[in-house]
């Protein structure tokens, strides 16, 4: 059954709407354990009863109607605008039971706005830990709403939910006065003795409103609006200036008053036995987390944990993979009949997509600890230890999410700095995090260094390989931060920021979130990536196979011809492939821009992978092994990429193609280089226009360029 | 004594809020539970003593050292 009516998910960041939502609707999504990881609403459905179901909004956390930043505008603008899709027609706000008084300032805003609302009491075992208990019954008595205990992780109290939530849809119920009347505040109230109504009833008068709380936020927020049009947010203005109304004095008084009322609800509901001044054991650890020196040692200990796992850990299951791909595409070319088909199959979508199935263990090993960071709360003392620093460069704490979050991909990255206050840090946090290096340069970066670093280890514990891969990340974060430094000092701003944030208590990482979490990014880089790298690794074949006019016959009758007489060896096979490889579009491609490449070291094949991978840099591995494959003919059929491109020889030197010098002139290439449409088309969406996406673009290519060029001339 | 601010605390030390003196930044302060005659206490301080950790309304809140010195302490 389609369901017409939506319930929104409301409450403080984590007081757990996010595992509600799970256990509300089944259908799953990513919750963290530090404020502002519900980047855009999620929506799924409910079924309340058998006959009824309802349209299920999560929305991102806030603590207040007031929002501070970009991602928590989106609750007041639904919330303010009863003709907004979203506009809930029940709301169920989630508060914090261990921390009542704090998250019953929200719901106190939400509920004199006149939603009909459900309030869900989360984390009791948690308050009851803290010796505190909150009487339900008394809450709602006190309210006027329907009140439930719940445990949103456990599913405990969930059918109540539903149950609250249904009578509230069949019968609204709504609290007859305002919690808090905006009217009774000297200022806004009518001046009798005049004759003359006050801001709020002309308010309402104007714009056709009945209740005094929303008519104070148009008149406070009517500038983020996007539903009233320039002339009604015009007459606002009008009317604040006409009453010498200042907000920011109001809203102090607003939040003081509110916190006065709510303490006399919190006298009565909650009983507190808590000791006074007795540490718990998650501030006990903190002193340990934040410590000047073991505060660094153990982050820093934690990144290095995490470049092992990606790359050593891995390993045998990527061998595992590796060959397991050569042996298909080995074995199916023995038993296919030849021809340009089975040609298309083993050397065009075998060996593109297998180049990317080998990264599976790599990039679900990262989200996986990235993952288990998060749940646990350690990221939000990470802001806390970095803000410092990262202030110095021209961003802040709260940059730590969107950094960290790039090395696994940079969209989500982006989108994660919808939690910065500041515009300035917001932009130039967007404008840098593409250079942390996200998972798709991996595939990259294994291959180059497996290929030029020795397999050994040093100390007896760290590979030299993983050392090699730690310091391409640690490049990535030290551009960003001299970049970000550099938009710093050109970037004016006279606009304050603040960086006032709730630590939350540290808990144990759910595991099916975690779980989660590492198979959506694994299902989305193996479909999202999978599909381009598909299309492209077939348009590369068929631009691999066939030339202009007949030159590639020619090729490989001038090969046959040098040759004749002679029995057909594997040399000639190789030198056949080459050269018609050579003679196809793509060896054009390539030769053409050759000159512009050579001064980094690249041949026309390399160039061609570069022009590939354009759109998106992981095509650059699964479109080498595809030239490689053509380039090598139908000897040694069941070599890996790595094989193959070990065996590369440079006709010039005679010597291997990949030397030191190409093969990190490479790297660095990849390190800088901007090279991914979904993270260009990210940046446009979240800064409203071209010049930024455009100015992050330009400069990394530029960069990419010349260290590129810097590299290979003094490696060489 | 009487001009003290939170920037000024020692860390484990307690103390009651008297008022704030920036109004743009006090709403925040407000809305996370910072209110006047509220009992604090310094809990930790980053490497470099900035940001900070105060214990407040029962959880802990961390903020700049400059937002700190907005938050104007009772004296003893």
């Amino acid at each position: 059954m389609a369901s017409s009516s939506t319930l929104a998910l409301i409450g403080n960041p984590n007081a757990g709407k996010s595992s509600l939502f799970n256990q509300l609707t089944g259908l799953r999504q990513k919750t963290g354990n530090f404020p502002g990881v519900t980047m855009d609403k999620k929506s799924g459905t409910c079924q309340l009863t058998p006959t009824t179901a309802i349209t299920v909004v999560d929305l991102p956390g806030v603590y207040s109607i007031y929002p501070k930043s970009p991602d928590e505008q989106l609750v007041t603008d639904i919330l303010a605008n009863p003709s907004h899709p979203d506009y809930p027609d029940v709301a169920v706000v989630v508060l914090d039971a261990s921390n009542l008084r704090r998250n019953m300032l929200l719901f106190t805003q939400i509920m004199d706005l006149h939603v009909p609302v459900v309030l869900a009491l989360n984390m009791l075992d948690v308050a009851k830990q803290q010796q505190q208990e909150v009487n339900a019954v008394r809450l709602s008595m006190r309210l006027g709403v329907p009140v439930v205990r719940i445990n949103a992780r456990t599913g405990e109290g969930v059918d109540l939910v539903k149950k609250a939530v249904f009578q509230q849809l069949e019968t609204p119920i709504v609290a007859e006065t305002l919690f808090f009347d905006p009217d009774t505040d000297p200022v806004l109230a009518d001046d009798i003795a005049a004759g003359k109504p006050g801001l709020l009833a002309e308010t309402k008068a104007q714009y056709g409103l009945d209740n005094s709380y929303l008519a104070l936020q148009y008149v406070i927020q009517h500038d983020g609006f996007t539903f009233l049009n320039r002339q009604q947010r015009e007459g606002l203005d009008v009317l604040i200036a006409n009453y010498q109304f200042s907000e920011p004095a109001f809203q102090v008084r607003e939040t003081i008053r509110r916190y006065e009322l709510i303490a006399g609800i919190i006298t009565d509901a909650v009983t507190n036995n808590r000791p006074v001044g007795q540490p718990t054991w998650s501030q006990k650890l903190d002193r340990f987390l934040l410590h000047p020196i073991w505060g660094y040692v153990i982050f820093g200990l934690i990144l290095l944990l995490i470049f092992q796992a990606i790359f050593a850990w891995a390993t045998p299951f990527q061998d595992a993979i590796d060959e397991g791909i050569a042996w298909i595409n080995g074995s199916l070319k023995d038993s296919l009949p030849p021809g340009p088909l089975s040609d298309l199959l083993t050397d065009g979508v075998i060996a593109g997509v297998g180049g990317i199935l080998v990264f599976i263990p790599q990039i679900a090993l990262l989200f996986l600890l990235v993952s288990l960071l998060e749940e646990s709360g350690y990221m939000s003392r990470v802001m806390v230890l970095m803000d410092r620093i990262m202030r110095k460069f021209g961003l802040n704490g709260r940059s730590v999410v969107p950094l960290i979050s790039g090395v696994a991909c940079a969209v989500p990255a982006i989108m994660a700095t919808r939690s910065i206050a500041s515009q300035r840090d917001r932009l130039i946090t967007i404008l840098v995090t593409p250079l942390m290096s996200c998972s798709a340069r991996l595939p990259i970066y294994t291959i180059l260094i497996a290929l030029v670093v020795p397999d050994r280890r040093v100390g007896g514990l760290f590979n030299l390989q993983g050392l090699a891969l730690m310091s391409l990340y640690l490049l990535g974060l030290v551009s960003a931060l001299v970049a970000a430094w550099v938009f710093k000092k050109v970037l004016k701003t006279k606009e304050r920021s603040l960086f006032v944030m709730e630590l939350p208590t540290f808990k144990m990482p759910r595991w099916n979130h975690v779980g989660l979490t590492v198979w959506e990014s694994v299902r989305s880089f193996v479909w999202e990536a999978g599909r381009v790298i598909l299309a492209i690794s077939i348009i590369l074949w068929v631009l691999a196979s066939y030339g202009p006019g007949n030159q590639m016959e020619q090729a490989e009758a001038r090969v046959r011809q040098q040759q004749q007489g002679k029995p057909m060896t594997d040399e000639t096979a190789n030198s056949i492939a080459a050269q018609r490889l050579e003679a196809s579009y793509a060896g054009h491609f390539g030769h053409f821009i050759e000159p512009a490449i050579r001064p980094l070291g690249y041949d026309w094949k390399i160039g061609v992978a570069l022009l590939a991978s354009f759109a998106a840099r992981e095509v650059f591995v699964g479109t080498m092994s595809t030239i490689y494959s053509l380039g090598a003919g139908n000897t040694e059929d069941n070599t890996t990429i790595r094989q193959r491109l070990q065996n590369e020889r440079n006709p010039e030197t005679g010597g291997p193609r990949y030397t030191p010098a190409v093969a990190w002139s490479l790297l660095v290439f990849y390190v800088f280089a901007m090279m991914c449409m979904s993270t260009i088309a990210t940046t446009y969406r979240e800064t409203k226009g071209w010049k930024w996406p455009m100015v992050q673009l330009g400069y990394m290519m530029v960069l990419a360029y010349v260290s590129a060029l810097v590299t290979y001339q003094l490696l060489r | 004594m009487s001009n003290r601010t939170v920037a000024d605390l020692k860390p484990g030390e307690k103390a009651r809020i008297k008022s704030f003196s920036d109004q743009w930044a006090s709403i925040k302060l407000l809305e996370m539970g910072c209110l006047p005659g509220e009992e604090i206490c310094l809990h930790g301080k980053a490497p470099m003593g900035d940001p900070i950790c105060l214990n407040v309304a029962g959880y802990c809140l961390s903020m700049r050292r400059a937002e700190a010195a907005t938050i104007l302490l009772e004296g003893e």
